[in-house]
């Protein structure tokens, strides 16, 4: 390895607050609490999201780990009937809403911008705000638990059951307006991804040279700007019909109760994939990576994720078969449903023939890259069964379902997380994860995960229904099927799963106190966000690079031989590094921290707690937000140049017009 | 660094005159005249699809013209009527679960 | 090098902030969409209280309509002015513009108090829920234009607006035309077409 010169760093961009619009001047700290809390760096933000995420995956995991203790034996007594309705409404809602879509929004924002070239997102501020309007929505959604208790009508909560004769407590109120408050945070991390990565992409960065990590993520986004809405307006429906007597949901009014059932579900279905497509673009980057080959079919499986995304929108009924839709809409929506499992089987078929012919590397990342494909496609199969109507009208609301989605969504999209961890970490925290603990962290989890999930199809299919608090001894059945023997397994297969998820956490801790540094390019990977340091620094890239090919990083390093089409070494990262930092651009200027984001973020749960309460605190809420929002308009995205210490007086400062957000 | 192109291609995009606008609000309000005419008029079998024809073209008018994506950048008109077509579409859908279109 | 490099410069050139408000209000016509749904699915069912064709006044709302309308010219009006940077006129047609708005809501209010009158209550009937929820969505939206709007003309008459001013009124505009739209939309569904 050659020895490298390196450079005197790029200095940092510091911001004075020498020029103030509105009332607060700018935060200026670089280090400590206010660093992190008025920070607008997409990197910072999206550890932020990671840990608040990991929080709630805790949480959720409680709640689950309660409800197996419930369901062990016959007539469980750890919870009682209320308790147990709150319990799987919380677990779910917190393992969608407050896991895995911030948890992906946390690898969006850290990586999208690294992969394209980008030096951050479009909106700065608005990315802060997103981060502070999920982690106050989350906190408002879970806040019930101590105010009367939780909402307890379900994940989908569907009415007219949401109302305020089946749910008394303001449990739901606080569901419905949490999750808009969340529902604003995914809107605006949708906006914002968007544009950065229609607008923000390196030289030579065309789409169809873009990581299949930030396709998916794209096509998670565009999945949310248009599926978000939605749920807002089935939301504002629910809240004005418990809170001002409105009428939708009112069947003796003449309501129809599927409106719900709809509105939550044209929802719903893009959810599904909002949930899965994160994780299939990380292990599109991993599997690759370690089976030291190209992805198989790049095209196939770009528009497959497309068309998974498009075609998500024209299925979801399929969860309303056993309703009553009529022949017509049920055939149609049966259709439509088998039709989606093509793409994905596009997908499947394209990551197994990545790793045809390749050396494969097994290594931590890879293999809960290979559990998603196997484990997902279990899940798969299942979801297959429900496509067709009249088995699944017999599958409705029993175990088989709960059996189904924990195995995509378990088995596929937290697989898919963790494998993005292990094979992050290292540029996220210039540390590497340990390898040891992660085999035994990713056996132990899939053993778990089958131990809890599969033996759900046979409770399923015996017909224990889901959200019973309790079973009897004497409906347990006999032998093999018997509800007693599954459901125990299933309980001691959860503390398994959680045993394996407490060794990440355990790694984690080890891995922050193991001094040794990761190299700099510890898996031989492909894409760009490996062309800076481990962790990025602040501006991300010294110099802006041009892309030339799919998979650049991996160009720069490899050449192909004309004849025998052998790629081979031709620089190494640490030598394409230092040619950056020899040429890096300086007074490179960042956007700057703000104050406006958490305090407008701060505005909305007062609002929505006033409108529980008392609508005198939302008037409060109001104020604070119409005041955040004119402190936010007056403010410039980034400080006027006059503000950065570094630049000589009137160096070129006439030159370059920023493009405020 | 591509910093300030923003601000060359911005004013080629804008290729209406005052005069131009108002031209465009007049054919608007006679339309919206002739919507309300069939308030008072019998208009017969027309009357559904007539006043559907008006609507959209009063719409597309107004997104064409004062809202310039008939001169802007194609990507806006993407963004815009991704989401317009499949509110449409989703929510016709939605409608004729309901058989709203066949009463 | 003298030259500033700003840490999130768009590659295309096209402002991120139109890109921004153009993908919102993408996301706004599934809102809207699915509020207009739920009011059609619902318009005609009335267990007690009137129904739409008893209350409607077609030819108020056809003015009131009318003035909203006509609020979009002077709003595109605002935005040729500032295009032109003249600063006077970005001030008239802005005031101009908010001042119909004004008039829209204001029209909205009697329209509403009137309704009640008549026996049209928020918890009447599906079609007074629905209703009032769809065109209260819309007034709500009207209302955050004029405030914007009046916003803008304040703090152009103290200071400058940061970034380009000329995209700042345009970004309002864009936002003005779909409250616009939307109510185009409205009147002929909710209004002219009869139950």
């Amino acid at each position: 390895m050659a020895i490298i010169e390196r450079p005197a760093p790029t200095l940092p961009a510091i911001v004075t607050p020498t020029t103030t619009y509105g009332v607060l001047k700018r935060p200026v700290s670089a280090t400590g609490w206010r660093s992190w809390v008025f920070t607008v760096d997409h990197k910072k933000l999206g550890i932020m999201y990671g840990a608040t995420a990991m929080f709630f995956f805790i949480v959720g995991g409680v709640e689950a780990l309660l409800i197996r203790l419930q369901l062990a034996a016959p007539n469980g007594k750890v919870l009682n009937a209320d308790l147990y309705n709150q319990m799987f409404t919380m677990h779910a809602t917190t393992m969608v809403f407050l896991f895995v879509m911030p948890m992906a929004a946390g690898f969006a924002n850290y990586f999208v911008p690294l992969q394209i070239g980008a030096r951050d997102v479009a909106f700065p501020r608005l990315n802060a705000f997103g981060f502070w309007a999920f982690l106050f929505g989350g906190i408002f959604l879970n806040m019930a638990w101590f105010l009367g208790g939780a909402a307890d009508g379900g994940w989908f909560m569907y009415a007219p059951n949401s109302g305020p004769v089946f749910s008394p407590t303001n449990g739901v109120d606080f569901w419905a307006l949490g999750l808009q408050i969340t529902g604003i945070a995914s809107l605006t991390g949708a906006i914002n991804l968007i544009i950065t990565v229609l607008n923000m992409r390196a030289p030579g960065m065309s789409l169809m040279r873009m990581p299949i990590f930030t396709w998916m993520i794209t096509v998670v986004q565009f999945l949310l700007l248009f599926a978000v809405p939605v749920i807002t307006v089935a939301l504002f429906l629910l809240s004005f019909q418990r809170n001002f007597g409105a009428q939708f949901f009112d069947v003796a009014a003449g309501a129809d109760p599927l409106l719900w059932q709809h509105l939550f579900w044209i929802f719903g279905h893009p959810e599904v994939y909002i949930l899965i497509l994160p994780s299939f673009g990380i292990v599109s980057e991993v599997l690759p990576v370690f089976s030291r080959k190209p992805l198989f079919g790049y095209p196939f499986v770009v528009f497959s994720g497309a068309a998974i995304g498009f075609v998500g929108w024209g299925v979801w009924a399929h969860h309303m078969f056993a309703s009553g839709l009529g022949p017509v809409s049920v055939a149609v929506f049966s259709l439509t449903t088998m039709a989606i499992a093509v793409p994905t089987g596009v997908k499947i078929i394209n990551w197994t023939l990545t790793m045809w012919g390749g050396k494969l590397w097994f290594t931590t990342a890879m293999k809960f890259a290979i559990g998603l494909i196997v484990l997902f496609t279990v899940g798969g199969l299942s979801g297959v069964t429900h496509a067709v109507a009249p088995s699944d009208t017999q599958q409705t609301d029993t175990y088989y379902i709960v059996a189904h989605f924990h195995y995509v969504l378990f088995g596929g999209a937290v697989l898919g997380i963790f494998s993005g961890f292990y094979y992050w970490w290292p540029k996220v925290f210039g540390k590497m994860l340990n390898e040891k603990l992660g085999s035994w962290n990713f056996w132990l989890m899939v053993i778990g995960l089958n131990l809890t999930f599969g033996p759900m199809h046979i409770l399923g299919l015996q017909g224990q229904p889901r959200r019973m608090y309790q079973w009897t001894e004497a409906r347990a059945g006999e032998g093999f099927f018997n509800f007693a023997f599954w459901n125990l397994v299933a309980s001691i297969g959860s503390f398994i799963l959680a045993v394996g998820i407490l060794l990440f956490l355990i790694n984690v801790v080890i891995t922050a106190r193991n001094p040794q540094k990761a190299p700099l390019d510890p898996w031989n990977a492909r894409s760009l966000e490996w062309m800076t340091t481990n962790p990025p620094k602040e501006h991300n890239f010294d110099v802006i690079p041009t892309v030339h090919h799919l998979d650049d990083f991996f160009h720069q390093k490899y050449e192909e031989d004309a004849t025998t089409h052998i790629m081979t070494q031709v620089r190494t990262a640490e030598e394409i590094m230092a040619e950056q930092e020899r040429n890096a651009e300086k007074h490179i200027h960042m956007p700057s921290p703000s104050y406006w984001p958490i305090v407008l973020a701060f505005g909305l749960p007062v609002i929505t707690f006033g409108l529980i309460y008392s609508h005198l605190i939302s008037v409060i809420g109001g104020v604070i937000v119409l005041f955040a929002a004119y402190g936010w308009a007056l403010e410039s995205s980034t400080a006027p140049d006059s503000d950065f210490e570094n630049n000589s007086p009137g160096s070129g400062l006439d030159k370059v017009t920023a493009n405020h957000d | 660094m591509t910093t300030n192109t923003a601000d060359t291609t911005h004013e080629k995009q804008h290729g209406m005159s005052d005069a131009g606008y108002i031209r465009i609000a007049i054919i608007l309000a006679a339309i919206t005249g002739l919507e309300v005419s069939t308030y008072y008029v019998d208009f017969g079998v027309l009357f559904l699809p007539a006043l559907l024809i008006m609507m959209v073209i009063k719409f597309v008018m107004v997104v064409s013209y004062f809202m310039h994506l008939k001169f802007d950048n194609k990507m806006f008109s993407f963004l815009f009527y991704a989401g317009l077509v499949l509110a449409v579409g989703v929510y016709a859908a939605f409608l004729a679960t309901f058989k709203f279109f066949i009463q | 090098m003298t030259d500033v490099i700003h840490g999130h410069a768009s590659s295309t050139g096209i402002s991120n902030v139109k890109l921004g408000m153009w993908a919102f209000l993408g996301s706004e016509c599934l809102l809207f969409g699915g509020l207009i749904s739920t009011y059609m699915l619902y318009r005609g069912r009335v267990t007690g209280g009137p129904r739409p064709s008893q209350i409607f006044d077609i030819p108020f709302t056809s003015v009131s309509s009318f003035v909203l309308l006509m609020s979009s010219l002077t709003m595109v009006l605002a935005v040729s002015a500032a295009h032109k940077d003249d600063d006077r006129k970005i001030n008239l047609w802005l005031t101009v513009t908010a001042l119909l708005g004004a008039t829209f809501v204001g029209g909205q209010v009697y329209e509403f108090t009137a309704f009640y009158k008549e026996g049209l209550g928020f918890s009447t009937s599906l079609f007074g829920s629905s209703f009032y929820t769809l065109t209260g969505f819309h007034g709500v939206h009207v209302t955050v234009g004029i405030i914007m709007l009046m916003s803008l003309v304040g703090i152009l008459k103290r200071s400058s607006v940061p970034g380009k001013k000329a995209e700042v009124v345009e970004m309002i505009g864009l936002y003005w035309h779909f409250v616009d739209i939307v109510w185009i939309i409205i009147f002929t569904l909710v209004y002219l077409i009869p139950v």
